[in-house]
């Protein structure tokens, strides 16, 4: 019997993964305490997580998973299709989503009112909810409605913030936000006109028989430049320094990490399985448009993170030049270019979301996360500003951590391609990463505070675990990089239809 | 597919710039925000339009009906709708926020006073 229900909830993973934090963010809104709230969202955000793992080792053992929605065969009924890529992608946003969230309740504490906790926690689980649909959905109309539940409840996050700035940010992200997702929903309406299908797979089959008509070039400019909105690809990243900056340092933490890196999925998935690599860049050329851009966007981002001095700013800085180079692994259209690529997006979820975190913790215990609140912090919070050297490391590439390994890989990619410019510029850009980061180590560790500067204490455990589990993280991923770029390799090799 | 032309389509092309050319055009929010809806609504009439077919009819399953349109598209856009209400709603509240916390809605008027905010 026992046997038998968990027969039945193990075949309905997929759904689950929607259905669970839809339902309890509805329970969250109209729970009272915040606490309670909290404990809710943990179970829900932590089950997800074990259910993504479940369904990443059953994709990684049996292959790609099929779920039809309420029966409904594909294509006419709604399908949610897990194959490795995205399946890596959902244990990536659900693991990010539980451990942020388990540091969560002391920054709230200090930044959110108590009576808006549970909401807060309401809004958290339906952003999560478009994430992880956006992620498992083989059904691309069901693509533009969750990413509008997950921006959405991001617009209401971020506007959450303590500041007056962040009410603006906010609506700054809403109308580029919606612009962009407009552009997918017409891309999706321009492909429909020519398939007449919604479903993923069968919209590959169809254009693939259609070949690159005037229609289906334009759907697909149109659904480049909605998702590029989305994944703020430079120039396309104005909303993004804003609205990182003036978030609550939770949000911040929990968005850079997931929202971007879902957009790049989409992208992917737009560009590889659905218009597919000839069409995409042979008929179109859109690697002659990515390629700079992400190039542009390594070096402006980077470039312009080295002169912020709210900290903040700097890693929302930081994350364009990251964008840049996930696009850049793309671009290249080869497996090694695209595994590049897709372990940037792992690796740089882990590490961006730890140092957000680390911002937070400064925060709860400074006041501020400008550049001098952060002097002789080296000292005084050592394991909060040693989880930041940890991740700052990975963010320069150095070997033994993750950042090394994407950024091998898109070397590698760029040589392999015979761009020896590109991969020379990849490694000078590391370099500008190498002085941001080290201006914020310079301040911890080798100024004196101010003597009239307050007692501050170690950051709290319920902060430090989470931290410590991203940093550890970032080398431990490093070092044992099988999950990681076996996984990404096999997608890219899915993706470019090369076989095994 | 309408046999008279394309000029449905002529139409949401004029929408979505009348409403894109508003949302970058216009520095009260609020304009801002009906812009964004005019260009949300042309998406919406173009599926309405690729949707529909000359003389049909609803499609429902009965004997003398042979053709009608595809409700496919024209359901979708229900979701559509509710996503551009939704969006309008907290798009509306967020400019209420904004009034309270800065006393205006005009953007050149926020940029300055975060201007002057930034460089003291």
């Amino acid at each position: 019997m026992s046997g038998q229900l968990l027969d039945h909830l193990a075949n309905n993973l997929p759904a689950l993964q929607i259905a669970v934090p839809l339902l309890s963010a509805a329970v969250c809104m109209v729970l009272r305490r915040g606490r309670t709230a909290w404990v809710l969202a943990m179970l829900v955000a932590w089950s997800s997580f074990a259910s993504a793992c479940v369904i990443f080792n059953r994709v990684v053992q049996h292959g790609a998973i099929s779920y039809a929605e309420g029966g409904w065969r594909a294509p006419w009924g709604i399908e949610l299709r897990i194959d490795l890529l995205n399946a890596l992608v959902l244990l990536v946003v659900t693991a990010i989503c539980a451990i942020v969230l388990t540091a969560s309740p002391r920054s709230l504490d200090q930044e959110i009112w108590q009576e808006n906790h549970s909401k807060f926690y309401a809004l958290y689980l339906l952003c999560m909810t478009g994430l992880a649909g956006m992620t498992v959905t083989g059904d691309a109309f069901n693509i533009f409605v969750f990413l509008e539940i997950s921006s959405l409840s991001s617009y209401a996050l971020i506007a959450q913030g303590t500041t007056r700035r962040a009410l603006t940010s906010s609506i700054q992200y809403l109308v580029m936000g919606t612009i962009g997702g407009t552009f997918i929903l017409l891309g999706i309406g321009m492909i429909y006109m020519v398939t007449g299908t919604l479903n993923i797979a069968d919209m590959a089959v169809q254009l693939a028989a259609v070949g690159p008509n005037r229609t289906v070039l334009v759907a697909l400019a149109f659904i480049c430049i909605g998702t590029g909105i989305k994944l703020a690809v430079f120039p396309l990243h104005i909303w993004l320094p804003n609205a990182y900056t003036y978030a609550p340092a939770i949000v911040t933490a929990f968005l850079a990490a997931t929202s971007t890196k879902v957009a790049y999925y989409v992208l992917v998935r737009f560009l590889f399985s659905i218009f597919g690599a000839p069409l995409a860049f042979g008929a179109l050329r859109l690697d002659a448009v990515l390629m700079p851009l992400a190039i542009a966007a390594m070096f402006a981002g980077s470039f312009v993170a080295i002169f912020q001095d709210n900290i903040k700013r700097m890693l929302a800085y930081s994350s364009i030049a990251q964008i840049g180079y996930m696009v850049l692994g793309l671009s290249l259209v080869s497996v090694t270019g695209l595994t590049g690529g897709l372990v940037h997006l792992f690796n740089h979820a882990l590490m961006k979301s730890g140092l957000f975190l680390v911002m937070a913790a400064v925060l709860l215990r400074t006041g501020s996360v400008r550049l001098e609140a952060m002097a002789g912090l080296g000292r005084r919070m050592p394991w909060t500003m040693a989880a930041f050297v940890v991740a700052g490391l990975s963010m320069i590439g150095v070997p033994l951590t993750v950042g090394f390994v994407s950024k091998w890989y898109l070397v590698m990619g760029a040589i392999q391609a015979g761009l020896w410019p590109v991969a020379v510029l990849i490694l000078l850009s590391s370099l500008l990463a190498l002085i941001y980061i080290w201006r914020v180590v310079e301040v911890a560790y080798f100024r004196q505070p101010p003597d009239d500067a307050p007692e501050i204490e170690e950051a709290p455990f319920s902060m430090l675990g989470p931290i410590w589990v991203l940093a550890g993280a970032t080398v431990f991923f490093g070092i044992f990089t099988s999950l990681s770029v076996g996984a990404a390799s096999a997608a890219a090799r899915m993706l470019l239809g090369v076989g095994q | 597919m309408f046999e008279g032309g394309l000029y449905p389509y002529w139409i949401v092309i004029f929408l979505m710039m009348t409403g894109l050319y508003v949302v970058i055009s216009r520095d009260n929010l609020v304009k801002k925000i009906i812009g964004l809806n005019i260009f949300q609504v042309s998406v919406i009439m173009f599926y309405i339009a690729m949707g529909k077919v000359q003389g049909g009819t609803a499609p429902i399953a009965d004997a003398g009906i042979t053709v009608f349109s595809n409700p496919l598209p024209h359901v979708l856009m229900l979701t559509a709708i509710v996503v551009g209400v939704a969006t309008s709603a907290v798009a509306l509240a967020l400019v209420v926020r904004i009034n309270e916390a800065y006393g205006t809605i005009e953007e050149d008027e926020l940029r300055e006073i975060e201007r002057v905010e930034d460089a003291e």
